[in-house]
């Protein structure tokens, strides 16, 4: 039984669909970079727009420094568990893949805790397979709990929720929550997330609806880049799906993330190549068309290509990842979800923004329940 | 009246400066320093939100947190930004004070994160629970003349009507609702966000603000300690154009010398 289609589903339904764009003429060129928007996405993602990509990296800077400033927010993922229920081709935690599975205590994930907030990190993203048994609700809670006097902006990345969960997730104090679609193609959806909860592509996209009525205040959103034929068309869904989220939510933040796929224990390639020229063709354009949207890269990427998006589009980066639970305590112990490329520390990260001209922002945030009239 | 000492008073703390200053957006904590010392400011407002409220030290890398760089005998003003509500303003509110030991607060509820236009209800909702709890309230708040009759009978200290949205640099877009406001109010008038070049910090003082609160155009200027001194001088310039009081607005010429003057 699939969850039937949330608010933005529905939206998408009535819009037109979302193919592979046109070849662009000239003159739709010009006139998307001179007043670039959400419905000239397309044509700033199309082949014929890659000779203008300085243009609209340029574009893209203004528009990320008039709306961001010259301050860059730092995040560490904080790999709580591995175990999985759900089946997706791509991942390196898929169930049934013959891996190392751990699950961090509680103690444990404060231990990690406290050694990123050593680190300097003061914003921590909670990753974890999906295993509602190993990584439950209250598990999550306890989590958050646990974590709320060390650490004041914490998000979680796991299985989607029902409402009551959202909440209780919030009154301990969560600040954001992070559910990629992966691909909004419905069809490569289904040949892609083949069992669990994750197969259900509605429940999925309408789950950040759930979470920003339950008072969630920062959500990201995010597509895999290379999981679906037509990455263009996925880059565009992900910009609707912003855009309509913060029209829709109005006190929450948005942020989008477009991983490109990696290599991982499930083997899988990717459909499509995406190059590093598209890549940086894709983030530009995506500030563009959703200038409030905020924009996420990982370690994923390598060090020179971040250190070229942050004065591009980028407005929050991960630095010093480890994507395996237990990874920076005691690394070895567990699969990762996939390999990083960027290896610097964090004040390697910090370093470098500096250098270029930004204020790396370790700690944007305060503790969002009251922890000191909680203490015994 | 000296044109040298003109001081005001904000909540029994004697200022000469009508310059107040922000902390963030600076590209390091150098620049934001160099441009504190450059401005003259007496009152800086530093955003909770970016400061380590356990003063739990720093990692290798992380370079200690805006307190740590503001320089001496400047006078802190922590900030409820980031607040959505009046629930987390006074709860915020509470850790600043615990932590700078002022009772000073610039109070900001904004609950949109794109406009980041102030809550006018829960700010004055917030206003009132912080007055109550010893605060001196300093609150951002929409240029609107009613509301800052409101926060002024709420007890606050000042009120601080917007010139136009928080780092905009759009100038004084507010000017209308800022001279009603001006006319009407008995505690100081300070115009925050939205002021972009020296000349909108003068405009605001000549229509009679009592003092002008400037971030965004001095940080993000290609030179902040420079782009500070200016607006302190607009400002004081400002200030004593408003004092010397102008000329009648006329709507032709008047000779500075009377054509009949010969008759006499």
């Amino acid at each position: 039984m699939s969850a039937a289609p949330g608010r933005f589903a529905r939206h998408l339904l009535e819009t037109p669909p979302v193919r592979t764009p046109p070849a662009a003429a000239p003159g739709d060129l010009d006139r998307a970079l001179a007043a670039p928007s959400l419905e000239s996405l397309p044509v700033l993602l199309s082949a014929e727009a890659l000779p203008r990509l300085e243009e609209l990296a340029q574009r893209a800077r203004e528009v990320t420094l008039q709306r961001f400033g010259r301050a860059v927010r730092l995040f560490a993922p904080l790999y709580v568990s591995n175990a999985c229920l759900s089946s997706c081709t791509y991942c390196g935690f898929s169930k049934g893949l013959d891996v190392a599975r751990r699950t961090l205590t509680v103690d444990e994930v404060v231990a990690e805790a406290r050694t990123l907030v050593g680190r300097g990190f003061r914003h921590l993203l909670l990753v974890s397979g999906e295993h509602r048994v190993e990584v439950s609700a209250d598990y999550l809670v306890a989590c958050v709990e646990a974590l709320r006097p060390l650490v004041p902006s914490i998000s979680v990345e796991t299985q989607t929720w029902s409402d009551d969960t959202y909440a209780r997730l919030v009154a301990a104090g969560l600040e954001g929550v992070v559910h990629y679609q992966e691909t909004y193609d419905r069809a490569r959806y289904a040949e892609t997330h083949l069992a669990g909860w994750k197969r259900d592509y509605d429940r999925r996209l309408a789950s950040t609806e759930r979470a920003a009525e339950a008072g969630v205040r920062r959500l990201g959103i995010g597509a895999l880049l290379g999981l679906s034929g037509d990455w263009r068309a996925d880059v565009v869904a992900v910009a609707r799906h912003a855009v309509w989220l913060q029209r829709a939510y109005w006190r929450t933040e948005v942020t989008v993330s477009l991983p490109r796929i990696k290599p991982s224990a499930s083997g899988f390639q990717p459909l499509v190549a995406v190059s590093d020229a598209e890549y940086v063709q894709a983030l530009a354009a995506l500030r563009l068309a959703a200038p409030e949207a905020g924009i996420v890269l990982s370690t994923r990427e390598p060090a020179a290509l971040r250190d070229g998006l942050v004065r591009i589009a980028v407005t929050t980066m991960s630095a010093g990842s480890s994507t395996e639970p237990g990874g920076y305590l005691t690394p070895g112990t567990a699969q990762e979800q996939f390999s990083i490329s960027d290896e610097r520390s964090p004040a390697e990260v910090a370093a470098m923004l500096e250098a270029a001209g930004y204020d790396p922002v370790w700690k944007d945030a305060f503790p969002l329940v009251d922890v000191a009239a909680r203490l015994p | 009246m000296p044109s040298s000492a003109d001081p005001w008073n904000v909540g029994g703390l004697q200022l000469t400066s009508r310059l107040l200053v922000g902390s963030g957006k600076f590209r390091s904590f150098e620049v934001m320093r160099a441009a504190l010392l450059s401005s003259g400011a007496e009152l800086v407002t530093v955003a909770l939100r970016r400061v380590d409220l356990d003063r739990a030290g720093h990692a290798d890398g992380n370079s200690g947190d805006v307190l740590d760089h503001v320089p001496a005998g400047v006078h802190l003003l922590p900030n409820t930004s980031g607040a959505v509500d009046a629930d987390e303003a006074v709860r915020l509110a509470r850790l600043g004070r615990a932590v700078t030991g002022t009772a000073l607060v610039k109070l900001e509820v904004t609950p949109d994160p794109r406009t980041l236009a102030p809550d006018p209800i829960d700010t004055l909702r917030a206003a009132e629970r912080l007055v109550a709890e010893g605060f001196t309230v300093l609150p951002y708040c929409s240029a609107d003349p009613v509301l800052c009759r409101h926060l002024e009978e709420a007890g606050c200290a000042t009120v601080m009507p917007l010139g136009a949205w928080i780092g905009s640099n759009r100038g004084l877009r507010t000017r209308d609702a800022i001279e009603v406001i001006v006319a009407q109010a008995h505690v100081p008038v300070v115009v925050d966000a939205g002021l972009g070049v020296p000349s909108d910090a003068a405009e605001a003082m000549e229509i009679g603000a009592d003092a002008v609160l400037v971030n965004t155009a001095i940080a993000v200027a290609a030179d902040p300690a420079l782009m500070a001194e200016a607006f302190a001088l607009a400002t004081r310039a400002g200030r004593l154009g408003h004092l010397a009081g102008r000329g009648e607005v006329l709507e032709g010429a008047s000779a500075s010398s009377p054509l009949t003057g010969f008759l006499t």
